[in-house]
């Protein structure tokens, strides 16, 4: 019971947010800015949710809670694909044009490259952690030097349209993304209600799970794909902020402190719910949009990310 | 009826588990012992599903282990592993609960409790149930987790050293418990011990594994005597009758 005062609490909090930036200072032209806003709010509610729900997921199928799939460089696939493809195929081509196949490749892409990364690191717990990051962390620099190598090559007027593809942000919404990106997390939703009993088994590790019947490779296979799916729903549509699922997860598991998915992944989505807008709000209204939530949040969530490593360190040595 | 046919395993062209073929005797306790790297473990794990052998089958009622349904094997055979780590923060009561997870699917009845509540009372464990598992000591948690597998309530049970951690008392307890499931509830039970006078007194079958290799396999009156302990052991084990149970003296402080 306790637990779902927190939740009601976590969700007021979330519908002040949106209240807040939904309507302060809209003096201008209500009909001009409000549905503009709400664009934006329905952006950040599906990517807080969707990172989330993916973070979440992942973590628990990795047994550990410092590992993310943006951390693991889930997320930088989406740019390596978007620079391949104006690499070899330009701007003009089919690839770039007709947003759905171009959004339909960058998601097989990190999939398959989700499925390898599980396949060669987290398979039979035999990395430990701290290795598993550096590895993380090898894998990101290497694709982002891939990227700008490319990028380099790339025709200077290509690489602007390259360039606005990529830099998307909460005032950038891609909103023609926003309705497949709904449909996308729905499904998800829709699939986890199904598995949510199944996860918090999973939290037992993969011996226990399998001794309580559940068909761990399957379950674990299509936990992959969902959570790359989400992932890269959330980059198509605003770009990658690394250490925020990091951060939305932590925060719920503390808060919580329970093992059920279900209050779990609720609690992280309305933290992130509530980050993102009223983080948003902050950057408009009294930051003046001299920077973006995504620098704030990578900033803060780095930060938070060194001191769980700290701890982390401190409780295995 | 479990039939194990030529189960061989090999880690890094090391093999492990060597062509063991044994048959367990439903309604019975049966010990598996061995010196330490003798390949018990891989042996459990590739019985429950935990590992796959690289040849031989498993068999339950007469159909392999990898066909069974995960969810029907999980209400038939039930495992506990010799070490068990949890990344999770649970009460006692939690984690027994899980053990319903095969008949539950998470949402417990008046009957799942019944059986959780059981299980918990026959490991002493009633008045630490909101406790959280690591608040407790080795021996406490180990207990939980022994009372997991008895709420999963499995014609077979399968467990890998539980004595580990146990002082004296909770020892022969759980022994006890495991002879009451036998004889009263018609269960079977498949033990790693680590002491062989557990197995010589609370076992009716004693299996014995060395390098891989299954060296003895017989009643427990055939295997506890100083020629066969010599065989799996390579030590000379005097075997000494008290009250009608035979008890290994391993201990010898004459000879180096
Ligand atoms: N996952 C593994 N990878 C490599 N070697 C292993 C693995 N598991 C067990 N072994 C080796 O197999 C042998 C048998 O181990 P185990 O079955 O745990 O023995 P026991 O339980 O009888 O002590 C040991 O030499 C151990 O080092
Ligand atoms: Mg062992």
């Amino acid at each position: 019971m306790r637990n779902r005062t927190k939740i009601i609490f976590l969700f007021i909090l979330a519908v002040i947010s949106i209240l807040l930036y939904g309507f302060y200072d809209i003096k201008g032209g209500f009909d001009y800015a409000f549905p503009r806003r709400m664009i934006r709010v329905a952006a950040m509610i599906i990517t807080g949710v969707a990172i989330s729900y993916a973070t979440v997921v992942f973590q628990t199928i990795t047994q550990n809670r410092i590992l993310t799939p943006s951390v693991m460089g889930i997320g930088s696939m989406y740019e390596v694909v978007q620079t391949v493809i104006y690499f070899f195929a330009g701007s003009m081509s089919i690839w770039i044009i007709n947003k759905y196949l171009n959004f339909g490749v960058a998601l097989v892409a990190m999939v398959i490259f989700a499925l390898l990364l599980y396949r060669f690191l987290f398979r039979a717990d035999k990395y430990p952690i701290f290795l598993l990051l550096l590895i993380g962390m090898i894998i990101g620099t290497l694709l982002g030097s891939l990227v700008s190598f490319m990028q380099v090559l790339i025709d200077p007027v290509e690489y602007l349209g390259l360039q606005s593809l990529l830099f998307a942000s909460f005032s950038k919404v891609k909103a023609e993304l926003l309705y497949i990106a709904m449909g996308i997390v729905l499904l998800s939703l829709i699939y986890g209600s199904f598995i949510m009993k199944k996860l918090d088994v999973m939290s037992l590790g993969r011996e226990n799970a399998i001794n309580l019947g559940i068909n761990y490779d399957r379950l674990v296979m299509n936990i992959l794909i969902l959570s790359s799916v989400l992932i890269a729903t959330s980059t198509a549509l605003v770009g990658s902020i690394t250490f925020f699922g990091l951060i939305v997860a932590n925060l719920s598991y503390q808060f919580f402190s329970t093992y059920r998915h279900s209050i779990l992944i609720i609690g992280a989505s309305l933290f992130s719910i509530t980050a993102l807008v009223g983080g948003q709000f902050i950057v408009e209204h009294i930051l003046e949009l001299r920077t973006t939530i995504s620098v704030i949040i990578n900033f803060v969530g780095g930060i938070y990310f060194i001191y769980l490593l700290l701890r982390e360190s401190r409780s295995t040595a | 009826m479990i039939e194990i046919k030529g189960l061989t395993k090999q880690f890094n062209k090391k093999t492990v588990v060597d062509d063991v073929s044994v048959s367990i005797q439903p309604g019975t306790i049966t010990s598996f012992i061995g010196p330490n790297g003798a390949g018990k473990s891989t042996l459990l794990s590739m019985v429950s599903r935990l590992l796959d052998a690289d040849t031989g089958e498993v068999l339950l009622d007469k159909n392999n282990v990898k066909k069974w349904k995960s969810t029907e094997f999980a209400k038939r055979v039930s495992i506990l592993r010799q070490a068990n780590f949890l990344n999770v923060r649970l009460t006692v009561r939690e984690l027994v609960s899980f053990g319903r997870y095969p008949y539950s699917k998470g949402r417990l009845t008046a009957e799942d409790n019944k059986f959780v509540e059981q299980a918990m009372e026959y490991m002493n464990l009633m008045d630490m149930q909101d406790q959280f598992l690591d608040e407790l000591s080795g021996g406490q948690k180990q207990r939980a987790f022994i009372a997991m597998v008895i709420a999963q309530d499995t014609d077979y049970i399968l467990l890998d050293e539980p004595l580990n951690n146990l002082d004296m008392k909770h020892s022969v307890q759980i022994m006890k418990i495991l002879r009451k499931l036998v004889n009263e509830l018609g269960r079977t039970v498949v033990i790693v011990l680590h002491d062989i006078n557990f197995a010589s007194v609370y076992s009716d079958n004693i299996v014995a594994l060395k390098d891989g290799k299954l060296v003895k396999n017989g009643p427990t009156n055939e295997i506890i005597n100083p020629e066969a302990l010599r065989e799996i052991y390579d030590m000379d084990i005097p075997v000494q009758e008290q009250n009608g149970c035979r008890i290994c003296v391993y201990f010898n402080s004459q000879t180096p």
